[in-house]
C-alpha cells in the first residue's frame, strides 16, 4: 500500500528561484526509501515541502489518500509524520526527558509506555534522562533527535542526514537503530550524504541532482548500477 | 547601609517581576519590547481604578489589614489587574507584534513599535488620571517597625517581598512541571523545532505574553504600594528593566531576578553617596559598563 506520495513537486525558498522542479516521490508502508544525490540536489528541501515547512509552489503531498499539502508543520505532526531536521534537533536547555516530552506534546494520553519504548531503544538516554540535550556528544544527540520524533508513534518518518557530522562507529550505530525503528512498523524517507550506506538498507532509492529526479529503482539494484556508482557512490 | 540595602531588595524585587517578563518575551519572540515598562504603569492603574472607584462602587469595605496600607480592596484589585493586563499585552500582540511577525519584520522595527505601543498605554493614563502622583490610599500614615542594628522597615514592604517571592517560585513551578511551561522554554530554545513538535508556537507566544504582563502587573502595583503611582513609573522602570535582564544574561529568568536585585541594590546604596536624583543614572552607567565588558551578562557564556 502507497503511505505517501509527492507529485510534481515545484519549491523553493524565494518566489524566484525553484530548488525543486517536478519531484516525484513515492513512499510504500514499510519501507524505507532513500534519496541520494549531491549536495545542493534539494533533498533537504524536498523533505522540508513534505513537512509544510516550506509550501510547494506546485505538486501535491498525499498522505494515504489525504491530501496534505500545505499544512502547518504542527497539522501534518498531527497527522502521523514526524520529521527530524539535520542540524538544531534537539532542545538545548532542556533535559533528554523533557526533549522526549515535547516529542508528545500533541499526545493528550499518557504517554509514558512509550517513553520507556524509547528509553529500550536508546538505552543511554534512558540513563542520563536528567542530562540537558546541549551537553550530549553528536550521537547522542540525534538519538535524542530521534526518540523526540518517535514519541508520537508516527506512521512515517522523515530523517535529515542522520549520519551528518558523526565519527564513523556512530555512523553504523545510528543505520542500525534506523533499521530496527522501521522494523517496528514506521515507514521512512532518509535523506542522506552517505549514499552507499544509504541504498544498502532502503527498499526503494531515488537520486535526485539539480533539484530534479534523475533515477530511482530499488535499493540493491541503484548500488549494482554502474553510472550510480560512479557519480554518486564514489567509484 | 544596611537599610539603604534593604530598601534596594525591595525595588530591585519589584524591577525583578518586570524584567522576568521582559526577558521571557524576548526568549521567545526576539525584540526589546520597550513598553514593557509601561505595562507595570498600566498594572498600578487598573488596580486604583478598582481600589478607588469599581470596587468602592460594589461596596466592598475600605478597611486595612492589620498594620498594611490596604485591605480586601487591594487583595482583590491584585490579582484582578493582572489578568487584566495579561489581556492587554496579548491583545498588543495580536493587533500589533503578530502581523509584524507574519511579515517577518526585523527586530529594530518590532522595537519602534513596541514604543508606540508604550506611548499609547502612557497617554491613556494621562488622559484618564492627569499627570499628578497619586497613592492608592492618599495621606496614610505608614509606620516603620524597627528591626536590630537600626533597620526601619514598613510592613508592606515585607509583604512585597513576600508576594514577590511567591510569585516567582509559582512561575519556576510553571516552567518546570506543565505541559505548556515546559513548551515555552522549548520554544525559547528553537522555535521552528518546537513547531517540527507539533508544538502550537502561536499559542506559546500568546501565553508568554500572558504570563509577562501579570508579572509586570504585579511589579507596577507593588511599586505603586511601595512608593506611589505616576504616568512616567513605567518610562522610569525601563533603564533598570532593561539593565537587570542584560546583566542577568537575555533570555535567563533566574538571571532576571538576580539582575533586577542587583540593580535595585545598587541605586538604592548609591544615594548614600550621590544625590537620589542621579538614581536611574546608576542603572544607566552599570547597563554601559555590562555592555562593555559582559555583554552577554553574568549567566552567558556557555553556550
Amino acid at each position: 500500500m502507497t503511505i505517501l506520495t509527492a507529485e510534481n513537486i515545484t519549491a523553493g525558498y524565494t518566489t524566484e528561484v525553484n530548488i525543486l522542479t517536478d519531484v516525484n516521490i513515492r513512499l510504500e508502508s514499510g519501507q524505507i526509501v532513500s534519496v541520494i544525490g549531491p549536495n545542493g540536489a534539494g533533498k533537504s528541501t524536498l523533505l522540508k515541502s513534505i513537512f509544510g515547512i516550506l509550501k510547494p509552489v506546485k505538486g501535491k503531498i498525499r498522505l494515504k489518500n489525504e491530501d496534505i499539502t500545505g499544512l502547518k508543520p504542527n497539522n501534518v505532526a498531527q497527522k502521523g509524520i514526524s520529521y527530524v531536521p539535520q542540524v538544531d534537533n534537539v532542545f538545548p536547555s532542556l533535559t533528554i526527558q523533557e526533549n522526549l516530552e515535547m516529542g508528545a506534546f500533541i499526545r493528550d494520553d499518557d504517554f509514558s509506555r512509550r517513553l520507556n519504548e524509547i528509553y529500550e531503544l536508546f538505552p543511554v538516554l534512558g540513563e542520563r534522562k536528567k542530562q540537558k540535550a546541549g551537553h550530549l556528544s553528536g550521537g547522542q544527540r540525534q538519538m535524542v533527535a530521534m526518540g523526540r520524533a518517535l514519541m508520537v508513534d508516527p506512521t512515517v518518518l522523515l530523517l535529515d542526514e542522520p549520519s551528518a557530522g558523526l565519527a564513523p562507529n556512530l555512523v553504523e550505530m545510528i543505520f542500525e537503530k534506523i533499521i530496527s525503528i522501521n522494523k517496528t512498523g514506521v515507514s521512512m524517507i532518509i535523506v542522506e550524504q552517505n549514499a552507499r550506506e544509504a541504498l544498502k538498507m532502503a527498499d526503494y532509492g531515488y537520486v535526485l541532482a539539480m533539484g530534479r529526479n534523475v533515477l530511482d529503482d530499488t535499493g540493491d539494484s541503484l548500488l549494482a548500477n554502474e553510472e550510480v556508482g560512479r557519480l554518486y557512490l564514489g567509484g | 547601609m544596611i537599610e539603604l540595602t534593604v530598601y534596594g531588595i525591595v525595588f530591585g524585587s519589584i524591577i525583578s517581576l518586570g524584567a522576568i517578563g521582559l526577558t521571557l518575551v524576548f526568549g521567545i519572540i526576539r525584540f526589546a519590547n520597550f513598553a514593557h515598562g509601561d505595562l507595570m504603569s498600566s498594572g498600578a492603574y487598573v488596580a486604583l481604578f478598582m481600589v478607588t472607584s469599581a470596587l468602592a462602587w460594589i461596596g466592598i469595605p475600605d478597611t486595612n489589614f492589620g498594620m498594611l496600607s490596604f485591605g480586601w480592596r487591594m487583595l482583590i484589585a491584585f490579582p484582578v489587574a493582572m489578568f487584566a493586563v495579561a489581556a492587554i499585552a496579548i491583545a498588543l500582540d495580536r493587533i500589533l507584534y503578530r502581523k509584524l511577525r507574519a511579515k517577518k519584520s526585523h527586530a529594530v522595527i518590532m522595537a519602534m513599535s513596541s514604543l508606540g505601543a508604550a506611548f499609547i498605554l502612557r497617554m491613556l493614563i494621562l488622559i484618564f488620571w492627569g499627570a499628578d502622583s497619586l497613592f492608592y490610599r492618599p495621606g496614610m500614615l505608614r509606620p516603620a517597625i524597627e528591626f536590630p542594628l537600626n533597620i526601619k522597615i514598613r510592613p508592606d514592604q515585607i509583604l512585597i517581598l513576600i508576594v514577590v517571592f511567591s510569585l516567582v517560585v509559582l512561575l519556576h513551578l510553571y516552567l518546570q512541571k506543565t505541559k505548556m511551561g515546559k513548551a515555552m522554554r522549548a520554544t525559547a530554545d528553537n522555535m521552528e523545532l518546537a513547531l517540527v513538535s507539533g508544538i502550537d508556537t502561536e499559542r506559546v507566544i500568546m501565553m508568554t505574553w500572558g504570563l509577562g504582563g501579570g508579572l509586570a502587573a504585579a511589579g507596577g502595583i507593588l511599586y505603586g504600594i511601595d512608593v506611589q503611582l505616576h504616568p512616567y513609573m513605567g518610562w522610569n522602570f525601563l533603564i533598570p528593566l532593561f539593565a537587570a535582564t542584560i546583566l542577568g544574561t537575555v533570555g535567563n529568568i533566574y538571571g532576571a531576578l538576580v539582575g533586577g536585585l542587583v540593580i535595585g541594590i545598587a541605586q538604592q546604596v548609591s544615594t548614600a553617596f550621590l544625590m537620589p536624583t542621579y538614581k536611574p543614572a546608576v542603572a544607566f552607567i552599570l547597563m554601559i559598563l555590562i555592555l562593555l565588558f559582559r555583554p552577554k551578562g553574568i549567566f552567558g557564556g556557555k553556550e
